[in-house]
């Protein structure tokens, strides 16, 4: 196990340094540049000057990415043009909001969609099963942000039953020791604190769970039903094992194998689909943050945050192939 | 005893022809086999019609328009003021009424559903192509085996591994960053996105498939191992890769819109396309919702075409669900 894991770590380096190179030609070649995001068209000859210089612009290619891989290595990835703050500290501050909703979002996908797939699988034609299949296959048609404005508009704007905006009301005298906005309110015991950050993420999860939700609902009928043709469960039957025990220790554990790998693949897409959800409900995490720095050309905040979520993505990854193993004895053989 | 060697190279390729899997009068094709399986199939059939509708108006529609869809009739009339939040709904001389700068809404939907498709198209073709090279060369490379094609194989896979190492949204923000708004970016950033995808499933197909009987029979009968690998092994690994890109298509209609939403779309929005249009009526949702549900509902409508398609594809080409 140890040794699988390090070979995995050893197989990011080569797969990170290339991005690291990508990444720095690609944002260096941004249209209009940084000095252009930063002053406009009011900008004179010497002030860009003076702007190339301090942002280290005027150096070569090579030594500027020598640069950048040696503040990448102390985590030091530069000023945040649009808000003059580290881009690192930036990133932490951000990141609690992301990950509260992310979780959000897997939480309802998981807890609606592997229910949902089972039943439909064990009633397999019903109604349900159909509403369902045919559900799944629309949730991944709808584009995302396009829900995310619907929801909000029946939600929040016309209903008036959730939040509109943001992650926490500004009226609430909140105390935050990590940013994550739940954890904090729980921590220092402000259960309205708390109460309300659940509050907010109800609106941007549903509209972030829609995908995973609709790809977890599929994959677990697919899942059960496979299995439920399966020999072993004809043999843990005709043995007279009760109803009960066959679908718990026989069904629902061999078929909760694909949907787990599925689920770590899934993270991407929630990353991808927190920038357009967050954006609609000015929710103050990364995603917004990038959509922020796209519009203000803010090259550091898009390298540097790029950067650490292919990291963290790959960690991911890492930490579902090991979990992935820990289900699956027979992965562990190979 | 032996033969001339041009008279020995023609039994060879005959009998290597012999020994593959193709359709001939007593078998039943694969895809023979698939196609009578998606006839019986219903979400294939809704799939295929929604499918030709939408062709059908991306083709001749722009020729009935009642309107140019770049004429802003509605400024000119004084009917429409977007800064004052003024845009008229249906009438009838405008069906679906004005957009945000007085132009025919339905002429603009209808044009839209040409430039809409195209672009799917191309962006699809594209991840297609170079995914489908990269995945091909690796395949290949790697069922040749040795030291080169061990090499080959492992360099392009980590390639892909980069690829596949952030989000599709990111990649294709990254993508679209670094070449500029315009059309052609938005076209190559959301094709970017599948290449790794194709790469993989072909790799993965062809890696499968030069396991099988007939690619043993072929090189048992002296067939060269490039031979073997373009006319045996891509024809039969290409299955899942069809059916990979139609839904794709879909996912990359939703993803020239997610990329219009993020500001990197194509700059100029006189060609109508409805991912653009939906990105931009945004501004206008407290004024007029329609200007983005239209959109919606088509990019919806049609991507749905795609999966259904895509999906019954994909169970009719399954070899476990054949009978």
């Amino acid at each position: 196990m140890f040794r699988f894991i390090v070979r995995r770590l050893l197989q990011l380096i080569p797969t990170l340094f290339g991005l690291s190179i990508l990444l720095f030609i690609w944002l260096h070649r941004l249209p209009g540049g940084p000095e252009t995001a930063l002053l406009g068209e009011r900008g004179t000859p010497e002030s860009r000057a003076q702007i190339r210089e301090s942002l280290g612009l005027n150096e070569p290619l090579p030594i500027q990415y020598g640069r950048f891989v040696k503040r990448l290595v102390r985590l030091d990835l530069g000023t945040s043009i649009s808000t003059k703050r580290d881009v690192t500290t930036e990133f932490l501050q951000r990141f609690p909001g992301t990950v509260e909703l992310t979780i959000t979002a897997m939480l309802i996908a998981i807890g609606v969609g592997i229910p949902l797939g089972y039943l439909a699988a064990r009633r397999r034609g019903s109604f349900l099963d159909q509403a369902s299949v045919g559900g799944s296959l629309l949730g991944t048609c709808v584009p995302i942000f396009f829900l995310a404005y619907v929801l909000k508009a029946i939600f929040a704007e016309n209903l008036g039953w959730f939040p509109s905006i943001g992650r926490q009301d500004p009226s609430i005298d909140a105390t935050h020791v990590t940013n994550f906005f739940v954890l904090d309110g729980l921590m220092t015991r402000e259960w309205d604190a708390a109460a309300d950050a659940i509050w907010h993420l109800i609106l941007p999860g549903v509209a972030l769970a829609s995908i995973p939700l609709a790809i977890i609902v599929r994959i677990t009928r697919a899942s059960v039903l496979e299995v439920l043709g399966e020999d072993f469960v004809r043999t843990a039957e005709a043995k007279g094992l009760t109803e009960r025990t066959v679908r718990r220790r026989h069904v629902l554990r061999n078929a909760m194998l694909p949907v787990a790998t599925s689920i770590g693949l899934l993270t991407g897409l929630l990353l991808s689909g927190a920038v357009l959800t967050e954006t609609v409900f000015a929710f103050s995490g990364i995603g917004a943050f990038i959509y922020d720095a796209i519009s203000n050309l803010d090259y550091p905040v898009l390298m540097g945050f790029i950067m650490i979520i292919a990291v963290i993505f790959a960690l991911v990854n890492l930490l579902v192939d090991v979990s992935y193993s820990l289900i699956d004895p027979r992965v562990r053989v190979r | 005893m032996t033969l001339a060697p041009g008279k020995k190279k023609e039994k060879l390729d005959r009998l290597a022809e012999l020994s593959a899997v193709h359709d001939d009068e007593r078998g039943v094709s694969l895809w023979r086999e698939a196609m009578r399986r998606l006839r019986r199939n219903p979400a294939a059939i809704v799939g295929a019609v929604i499918l030709a509708a939408f062709v059908l108006v991306a083709v001749i529609g722009p020729f009935l328009v009642p309107y140019e869809p770049t004429d802003t009739i509605g400024v000119r009339e004084k009917v429409v003021s977007s800064g004052h939040g003024i845009i008229p709904g249906p009438s009838a001389d405008h069906w679906l009424g004005y957009d945000h700068q007085g132009r025919d809404e339905f002429s603009r939907m209808v044009v839209g559903a040409r430039q809409t498709l195209i672009v799917g198209i191309v962006s699809t073709l594209i991840g297609l192509t170079i995914g489908v090279l990269i995945g091909g060369v690796a395949g290949a490379a790697a069922g040749l085996g040795g030291r080169w094609g061990r090499l080959v194989d492992n360099v392009l896979m980590r390639i892909v591994d980069m690829m596949l190492s952030l989000p599709s949204l990111l990649l294709a923000v990254s993508v679209a960053a670094l070449l500029g708004p315009s059309l052609v970016t938005v076209m190559i950033a959301v094709g970017m996105v599948s290449v790794p995808v194709f790469a993989r499933l072909l790799r993965g197909a062809m890696i499968a498939q030069a396991n099988r009987d007939y690619v043993l029979a072929a090189s048992s009968l002296g067939v060269r191992k490039s031979k073997i690998a373009i006319s045996h092994i891509v024809p039969n690994s290409l299955a899942p890769v069809i059916v990979q890109a139609t839904l794709t298509l879909a996912t990359a209609i939703i993803e020239v819109a997610a990329l219009s939403f993020l500001g990197l779309g194509n700059p100029d929005s006189a060609v109508p396309e409805w991912g653009l249009m939906l990105a931009d009526a945004q501004k206008y949702l407290d004024v007029r919702p329609g200007l983005a549900i239209y959109p919606a509902v088509g990019i919806i409508i049609t991507a749905l075409g795609f999966t259904l398609l895509g999906e019954a594809m994909r169970e009719a080409l399954d070899p476990k669900l054949r009978r």
